[in-house]
């Protein structure tokens, strides 16, 4: 039995039985990560060292009953973007190379607390800012399928550190579909979770009105796990909502007779590889035969939403980034004569292009005399993006499309178009423009193998619509036995 | 033409310090003169991750501001950023409030010197957090960075241009001054920055209507210099205007030794704050309940309070301003005179001997080191006489310098008064034998030797002896 093959619930049952020990787990993984890290690249940070001596701690702890909990022991990676007390939290930017948050994001304390152990920090598009995670400072993850492809972005590292058994399952976090967007392109699932159920208190900030961290996992019923252990109200941060508790692993029922879906018409024309289009089709008959009641339907404010989304993520980001500035903890250029220099220089040199385009970008629509053109505007648009999906969710129950118009495509070979690099997030964005919880999970993968991937929206808070809806797929397809990433070179 | 054909047109945004236990958006304690970078958290470090809560007591504090000058209160308002970079500021925004203030269109009154009122507007009012503090070259070379003001809750009170003078404007801000003191939201100390102002200053001639150009001088914080500066800017637009030129609007530095006003930076640096809603807070939304709630929580403000001393104790409208204009010496006052029963004697120590002390000090009100008990007394002690007031003001500089219970000051010191009649009858029968030049004069009709006679008594007793008796004796001994 290869432990790093197991889902995190398969591990709980293998402990329960005494199969397997914490200290096996978390060996099996540093192995598994000295063989493959070197090709997969989804790393950061790893903390294998100090996971081995967690590992043995909880063990003992375990033994002499000092603590319990279903989670104590259990491996997870963590995108290099949320805070964790006395460990590197880089961004994937030169400008926090040596960054040490003095504090730990609020859903880093919740798995503490669970005795969850911390395998190390996940590679990612510097500040979480691109598709395809080629914008790291550090490195340029591969998508364990095809090494030669990209892992998407931006929470690659920890989508790819998924698909090739690197961890068990890990945090990402999804502005514009950040998450679903790189689960979709190797084949695990992703979960973006409504805005303000999961406190962002710690995850440094990129658009703060758009940011979720959420899980991403070998399957939906490890997804609805980690989900119940970061949600909740977070008095540290005032959009978090509060909410009574639910189980969502009581969701998967394996059964959506009568599931009202919508399939917006809008998403499977313009720009759409044939391929997935196929795939997506293919799966829409899955789910008749499962007893929903499909229909199409027009999203077609859906259109404006990358406008709208880079307006206001860029906006957001041109603020939230000002306090690296070379002052603090930041990079600081070496030389400089002046205050004015000491910014200058240390902001064009610590930050990548992707990152000073985006603020660029930001800087400008809030400038005076064009913040109502640009600014205010993709507000109202934002509304109305709102509105039009509440319309559909006064007919349907989920809103199906695919996660990305492609699967994932070759490294290097859109880094030179960040426009096309921008349209990867057309399938993404909105769920995010309207707060949505969104998931992606494989749903087939095309000739050359790679993995497709199906979105499914669900209305505000509605998580275990979707949950069910995905789950109830994949118990029917069974994708994780029908196929695994090959690392082909 | 001459200074007299212009007008002088002043607005004033002033910055006041809430007096908050703790900071604006983190739970680090707001005190002043604590050791640099002590009272901060990652939150007001601005950490990257970390978010700000708004403190429930800031948004109370300025609703009380608001009421208590007239303002309305928003029922829907917004926290904003305001993007600039400066090193004193860690994340490199303030969080402010740019187009939903919580407080608007208000107005205090200030007295006229001819004993009428003049209605000052107020714009807004709005909350923002206030930015750390650079120490240069303080502690070896460069600059370095102090956050323990960082997120210290602020509002900003912006007025109208409405007022016309140096004079009123130090009205308008003793005013302010001593409504936020008396409704308990600052402490308004002006030598530690909680109270300070961006002055905006132009000038037209008589009968324009239009506004002249204005210059802007920032973070002035003391009544002084505000006033200072006022006036060498008025003097100096007139003659810029006088001579031909036009004033260029910008940023002025005054400095307070050369007494001049400088250019801060040129119009090419113009900021563009680029305002938007900080996505990090929500709405700031208020019930009528709670207006209410807040407004039923307004103490009694120092205009009801002066009315009442004109009518209940016939204070003069002199010394009422002067006790009213400070919640300290007004409290001082009240609980005082309950003590001692006798608010005329406690009006005269308040507004001749201890405002002169203040005065020669440099001390606010607030820094009275003794309290309204240890007055009391002192006032019953002079009017039962175990003291003199000529001991009296002694004993207030003891007070001043180390304060205790009066009694226990005039036993330490030996002051208790003589009113032992053999004893002032020595003491005034020596004064007599030693001054017989004196003696001579009143009983020749100078009714004035006896003053110098009974002064010549109190320097033997040092002042202890009760001065009605010794006038007594003296009458008494001089007619025999």
């Amino acid at each position: 039995m290869d432990i790093t093959e197991l889902t995190v619930h398969e591990l709980q049952e293998k402990l329960k039985s005494k199969e397997i020990t914490i200290t096996q787990i978390t060996k099996s993984y540093i192995d598994r990560i000295n063989e493959k890290e070197t090709d997969v690249q989804a790393f950061v940070t790893t903390l294998t060292d100090e996971a081995m001596e967690q590992a043995k701690e909880i063990q003992n702890k375990l033994e002499e009953g000092e603590i319990k909990g279903e989670f104590a022991g259990i491996p997870i990676g963590i995108k290099d973007n949320m805070c964790t007390k006395g460990v590197k939290t880089t961004c994937s930017s030169k400008m926090l190379e040596n960054f040490v948050a003095p504090y730990s994001a609020t859903v880093i304390e919740k798995l503490d607390k669970e005795n969850i152990i911390n395998l190390g920090k996940l590679n990612m598009d510097e500040f979480a800012m691109g598709g395809s995670t080629e914008y790291s400072y550090f490195k340029k993850t591969k998508n364990p399928w095809n090494l030669n492809k990209v892992p998407g972005g931006s929470s690659g590292g920890s989508a790819a550190a998924v698909a090739a058994n690197l961890v068990p399952w890990a945090l990402g976090s999804d502005t514009g579909g950040s998450i679903r967007q790189p689960a979709s392109f190797c084949g695990v699932v992703g979960l973006k979770p409504t805005y303000g159920l999961v406190s962002r208190y710690g995850l440094v900030a990129f658009a703060s009105s758009l940011d979720q961290i959420g899980p991403i996992t070998k399957d939906v019923r490890d997804c609805a796990m980690l989900l119940n252990l970061i949600v909740g109200h977070d008095e540290k941060d005032t959009t978090s909502v509060e909410r009574p508790k639910v189980d969502y692993t009581k969701s998967l029922k394996n059964d959506i007779k009568g599931l009202k879906i919508g399939v917006p018409k809008e998403f499977f024309t313009e720009g759409i590889n044939e391929e997935v289009k196929d795939a997506l089709e293919k799966s829409i008959e899955k789910y008749k035969e499962l007893g929903a009641e499909i229909e199409e339907f027009s999203l077609d404010i859906a259109k404006y939403s990358l406008a709208t989304y880079y307006i206001i993520g860029c906006a957001e980001a041109s603020s939230n980034l000002g306090r690296f500035d070379g002052i603090r903890y930041t990079y600081r250029t070496p030389e400089f004569k002046s205050l004015k220099e000491l910014y200058k220089k240390s902001r064009s040199e610590g930050f990548g292009d992707e990152v000073k385009r985006r603020i660029i970008l930001g800087t400008y629509v809030l400038s005076s005399g064009y913040y109502d053109a640009y600014y205010k505007k993709a507000q109202q648009v934002r509304t109305l993006v709102m509105n039009e999906f509440n319309k559909g969710f006064e007919k349907y129950d989920i809103i199906l499309t695919p996660t990305s118009p492609t699967v994932a495509f070759d490294i290097g070979s859109k880094t030179n178009n960040p426009l096309e690099m921008y349209l990867a997030d057309i399938c993404t964005v909105s769920v995010n423009i309207a707060g949505l919880p969104g998931i992606s999970i494989p749903c087939g993968v095309d000739k050359e193998g790679m993995p497709i991937g199906m979105q499914l929206i669900g209305n505000k808070f509605c998580e275990e619509t979707i949950l069910n809806a995905a789950y109830t797929f994949e118990q029917a397809i069974k994708f994780r036995e029908n196929y695994k990433p090959e690392f082909k070179k | 033409m001459s200074k007299e054909d212009y007008e002088t047109i002043i607005g004033l945004e002033v910055h006041c310090e809430l007096s908050t236990k703790t900071k604006i958006f983190c739970s680090c304690p707001t005190e002043f003169g604590a050791a640099p970078n002590t009272h901060t958290c990652p939150i007001c470090m601005g950490m990257p991750g970390t978010l700000p809560v708004l403190n429930e007591k800031v948004v109370e504090y300025a609703v009380k501001a608001g009421l208590a000058t007239n303002c309305e209160i928003s029922r829907n308002s917004k926290n904003d950023r305001k993007n600039y970079f400066y090193p004193d500021l860690p994340k490199a925004y303030q969080i402010s409030q740019f187009d939903q203030p919580l407080c608007e269109h208000g107005y205090v009154e200030i007295d006229k010197e001819d004993g009428s009122k003049k209605k000052i507007r107020l714009t807004r009012i709005h909350i923002e957090e206030d930015a750390g503090k650079l120490n240069h070259d303080e502690f070896g070379g460069g600059s370095l960075v102090d956050l323990n003001r960082a997120g210290v809750p602020l509002i900003e009170i912006v007025s109208e241009p409405d007022l016309r003078s140096s004079e009123e404007v130090d009205k308008y801000l003793k005013k302010l001054k001593s409504i936020f003191e008396y409704i308990e939201v600052s402490d308004c100390k002006m030598q530690e920055g909680s109270l300070r102002a961006d002055v905006n200053v132009s000038v037209r001639k008589k009968g324009e209507t239009k506004l002249g150009t204005r210059t802007e001088m920032k973070n002035m914080n003391s009544f002084r210099s505000i006033t200072r500066a006022i006036e060498y800017e008025v003097e100096r637009q007139i003659d810029v205007i006088e001579d031909g030129g036009v004033i260029e609007q910008e940023t002025l530095r005054w400095d307070e030794v050369s007494g001049k006003t400088f250019s801060m930076r040129d119009k090419e640096d113009a900021q563009d704050y680029r305002y938007f809603p900080d996505p990090d807070l929500v709405a700031i939304k208020l019930s009528e309940e709670y207006i209410q709630k807040v407004k039923e929580s307004l103490p009694e403000l120092p205009e009801s309070r002066k009315q009442r001393y004109l009518n209940d104790y016939k204070l003069s409208e002199k010394d009422a301003n002067l006790i009213t204009s400070s919640k300290y010496l007004s409290d001082l006052f009240e609980e005082a005179s309950k003590i001692c029963n006798n608010p005329k004697a406690v009006n005269n120590w308040i507004i001749s001997d201890i405002s002169r002390i203040l005065n020669e000090t440099e001390m606010e009100p607030i820094e009275i080191p003794f309290d309204s008990k240890q007055l009391g007394k002192l006032v019953i002690l002079i009017d039962n006489g175990t003291i003199s007031s000529s001991i009296g003001k002694k004993v207030l500089i003891e007070l001043f310098e180390n304060p205790r219970d009066p009694e226990e000051i005039i036993k330490e010191k030996g002051w208790i008064q003589i009113s032992d009649e053999g004893a002032i009858k020595e003491v005034v029968l020596k004064i007599l034998k030693a001054n017989p030049q004196s003696v001579a004069d009143y009983k020749g009709g100078k009714d004035k030797a006896l003053g110098f006679l009974v002064g010549q008594a109190m320097k033997e007793t040092k002042g202890q002896a009760n001065p009605k008796m010794l006038n007594q004796m003296f009458i008494e001994e001089l007619k025999k």
